[in-house]
């Protein structure tokens, strides 16, 4: 036993040493781990955490602020009718196996994505490409079947990243792209290596390499950011320790936007939620506030439709449903429910749906709806709630950026038919003029706001726990992506 | 012997069969779609049924059971739904953490109860029985996952002797990897032990009772010659039976305590796999957990026969 005791301690003390010198690498920590490696065939958020902008580039690519900004694309031209898009790619990119890109990879990749047995999770993104064709080696023509103000948009998402038809077999395990960083291994269930690329075709990321960790537990997470083991958090997931970090001087918290509009979603073609002024009584008893402070610890923005508030075109439409019990309960009155109602209120597993779902609950009950309360795990909840659409309310984050266009969708779950919505989406679509977008965005956002088709809650924000001597990090995540390439140690 | 061992192997394949029964059309019934998991809500229909078809999980329930039984008995798993790799290689990954960390915490548990056990009996009634059942007690009540969290506080995030978690890999050294499980393992170990010391002393204190340690101490052994030549072996079927259990328990029911300490080991994996409807890999490793016990209980069995002789002759 003495001799476990001793090199117990010698151990420990090798371990205590290594703090004060430079560093260039860097460990973050994430909740989820991806499940493969492959961006373009899964959903899941955690790929693109891992993956966006350090491995894989698309032809657009978002920065910081949400903007698209060229990626493998240097310049595009776009025709004056609006359906044909010329991409320039740029010269001397090379994918981390040694090939050249060129424009048969991106032939390749929109094809691959919009084929009949394409895996692509968000195969409406490609949907309106007509024909892709390679003009020669760096010149590759996009064209689609109508003008669509958003393809360049469409083109920056996670999904729409470029891939090699060489290396396409294995990529779900070992990734090849064109970004910053190379994959260099994966401990599944552990962790994920990224490694500099020497032949970056841009300026070369300052960190050797960077590590992801997954530690699903937020105290496991609370622990390894206190121990130092990881130095950066990014969606930490328990926002009541973030005081204690602020506190502590070792570490900086930041706290960003998400494109995460959450709502009380409801169903619009189940009684008595099919009733405009019903879905009204149940947004005014909804005291938002109440909410964010309750199931956030106070982070979020207040939201009034289905619009991320720090974009551009957002109009705060917050009046339209106000909280006021009291009017909530004169409308229920109106609408023959004098004595309230019973429903479902369906939650994933996520805290801000677990415990705003309590919080939801008990605001509702004051105006006289009462709810069942159902604990889902997101395997029921896609099959019960999104495809069954067998719910009455459910509290859910909308993460896509610029996803509006659901209300258009009468099948989509919460079941909205609006053939005035749709009119204004088909319009947006071809409409490729900034001002008239806007215009038309402004309009939608009203239109659903009025209908009252779900209660908007707010938006999700992201905080960040890092090192107080880590620099570059994105506090915004316009996309779920934890890009790396500009992070570096404060000397 | 041969006889008996025999008979445990054949009621093994039994109990094997009807758990790979169980556990595969349990599964079935459980609501969620792998393909929809894995593909979100934006998926279109057509995207989904392709992931569908590419999965196998068009074809009927039984014939996918038979392919994953007949799979399995020449060692090849399937391939999980989510990771798309071998879910045997997947095993066999988490394995090198889950495996040894069960038969560390269980040689700590070991190490600790034996001599807790005995000492405790050989002085029953006394301060160091009352201290030590007293300990155990309190060993028995502490939930493992909260002991666990008082360590990470005072051994990783106060001293900075240990990292809060995660495991070094064994590719980093013996002592790395040791190292990065001492603390999983202590924790793991600790209610194990008080149980086992706790059954250790009453199983003793029951041998002692008994005739032949009467006779034994009439020909002028001391109690404590007494015990460890005749008391100790006589203890050993209850004590093993623990044991046996302990060790099942520790490979299967190490989940809070690897996410705690967020290990890959084998119970991160199930719990993965199921909130993503892995069903290949949940199925897979149950079933190998359920092997795992079987096996071990047949050992336990095995061991049985060998300190008591008696077994040997039974029918």
């Amino acid at each position: 036993m003495k001799v476990l005791a001793m090199t117990a301690l010698v151990g420990a003390m090798t371990f205590v040493a290594p703090v004060a010198q430079a560093k260039s690498d860097l460990v973050v920590g994430l909740q989820l781990e991806p499940p493969h490696l492959d961006p373009t065939s899964a959903a899941a958020g955690a790929i693109d955490q891992v993956l966006y902008a350090n491995v894989f580039e698309g032809l657009t690519r978002f920065g910081p602020d949400g903007s698209v900004n060229p990626g493998l694309a240097e310049s595009w031209d776009i025709s004056d009718d609006g359906r044909v898009y010329t991409f320039h790619l740029r010269k001397g990119v090379t994918f981390h196996d040694g090939s050249a890109l060129d424009a048969g990879d991106v032939v390749f990749t929109l094809d691959r994505a919009r084929a009949e047995d394409s895996q692509n999770a968000q195969k409406a993104l490609f949907a309106g490409i007509e024909s892709v064709e390679a003009l020669d080696d760096l010149t590759a023509r996009v064209t689609l079947a109508q003008p669509d103000g958003g393809f360049l948009f469409n083109m920056a998402w996670g999904d729409a990243v470029i891939v090699a038809p060489e290396s396409i077999e294995s990529i779900k395990q070992s990734p090849v792209g064109t970004g910053a960083f190379r994959f260099k291994g994966w401990v599944q269930g552990d962790r994920i290596t990224l490694e500099r690329n020497p032949d970056y075709w841009g300026e070369a990321a300052r960190l050797d390499s960077a590590t992801f960790k997954f530690i699903s537990d937020p105290t496991a997470a609370f622990a390894a950011v206190m121990a130092e083991d990881v130095q950066a958090f990014p969606f930490y997931p328990a926002p009541e320790n973030l005081p204690q970090f602020e506190a502590d001087p070792r570490f900086q918290v930041l706290v960003g936007s998400t494109e995460g509009e959450t709502i009380l979603a409801m169903n619009n073609a189940l009684p008595p939620l099919d009733n405009p002024m019903v879905r009204r009584a149940v947004a005014h008893a909804i005291d938002r506030k109440a909410i964010m402070e309750g199931a956030m610890f106070g982070l979020g923005t207040a939201i009034g439709t289905h619009f991320a508030p720090h974009h551009p075109d957002y109009v705060d439409l917050m009046y339209l449903s106000d909280y006021d019990p009291e009017l909530s309960r004169q409308l229920l009155a109106e609408a023959g429910m004098a004595e309230g109602f019973t429903t479902t209120l369906k939650l994933p597993p996520p805290s801000y749906a677990r415990r705003g779902g309590e919080i939801v609950a008990a605001q509702l009950r004051n105006v006289g709806i009462e709810t069942e309360i159902t604990n889902l795990e997101w395997a029921q909840w896609l099959e019960e709630v999104f495809r069954g659409k067998d719910f009455g309310l459910t509290i859910v984050s909308h993460t896509e950026p610029m996803d509006i266009g659901i209300y258009a969708r009468p099948e989509y779950y919460f079941q909205y038919d609006s053939p005035d919505f749709q009119a204004l989406n088909a319009a947006l679509s071809t409409e490729t003029d900034p001002e008239k977008r806007s215009e038309l965005l402004v309009q939608m956002q009203t239109r659903i706001a009025e209908d009252h088709v779900n209660a908007y809650l707010f938006q999700l924000a992201v905080p960040t726990v890092a090192d107080a001597r880590l620099r570059g990090l994105w506090a915004d995540a316009p996309t779920q992506a934890t890009d790396l390439t500009g992070v570096y140690w404060e000397e | 012997m041969l006889q008996y061992g025999a008979r445990r192997a054949m009621s093994l394949m039994v109990s094997l069969l009807v758990a790979s029964l169980v556990i595969f059309f349990a599964l079935e019934i459980v609501p969620g779609d792998p393909a929809a998991y894995m593909l979100g809500i934006n998926a279109e229909p057509d995207t989904l049924a392709a992931l569908r078809a590419e999965l196998g999980l068009d074809r009927a329930a039984p014939l996918r059971y038979l392919d994953w039984i007949g799979g399995m008995m020449q060692g090849d798993f399937g391939i999980s739904h989510t990771y798309r790799t071998p879910v045997a290689d997947m095993i066999a990954e988490r394995l090198k953490v889950s495996l040894p960390l069960a038969l560390y915490a269980l040689g700590l548990s070991t190490l600790i109860a034996f001599p807790a056990g005995i000492w405790a009996a050989q002085r029953r009634g006394s301060a160091v029985d009352l201290g030590v059942m007293g300990v155990t007690q309190l060993g028995v009540a502490i939930p493992n996952f909260w002991f666990a969290m008082l360590m990470v506080l005072v051994f990783a995030i106060n001293l900075r002797w240990f990292s809060a978690g995660g495991f070094a890999g064994w590719e980093a050294g013996i002592g790395a990897g040791l190292k990065s499980l001492t603390l999983p393992a202590v924790a793991l170990a600790l209610p194990q032990a008080s149980i086992l010391t706790r059954v250790m002393r009453s199983a003793l204190l029951e041998t002692l009772g008994e005739d032949y340690i009467r006779t034994a101490r009439a020909k002028g052994l001391t109690r404590g010659q007494a015990l460890r030549g005749h008391a100790l072996r006589n203890a050993m079927i209850p004590v093993l039976t623990i044991i046996g259990l302990q060790f099942s328990f520790l490979l299967a029911g190490a989940i809070i305590i690897e996410n705690v300490f967020f290990l890959p080991g084998l119970g991160r994996l199930v719990f993965q796999a199921i909130s993503a409807r892995d069903l290949i890999v949940v199925e897979s490793v149950v079933m190998l957990l359920v092997f795992a016990v079987i096996v071990v209980n047949f050992a336990v069995d095995m061991a049985y026969a060998w300190v008591d002789p008696r077994l040997r002759g039974q029918r």
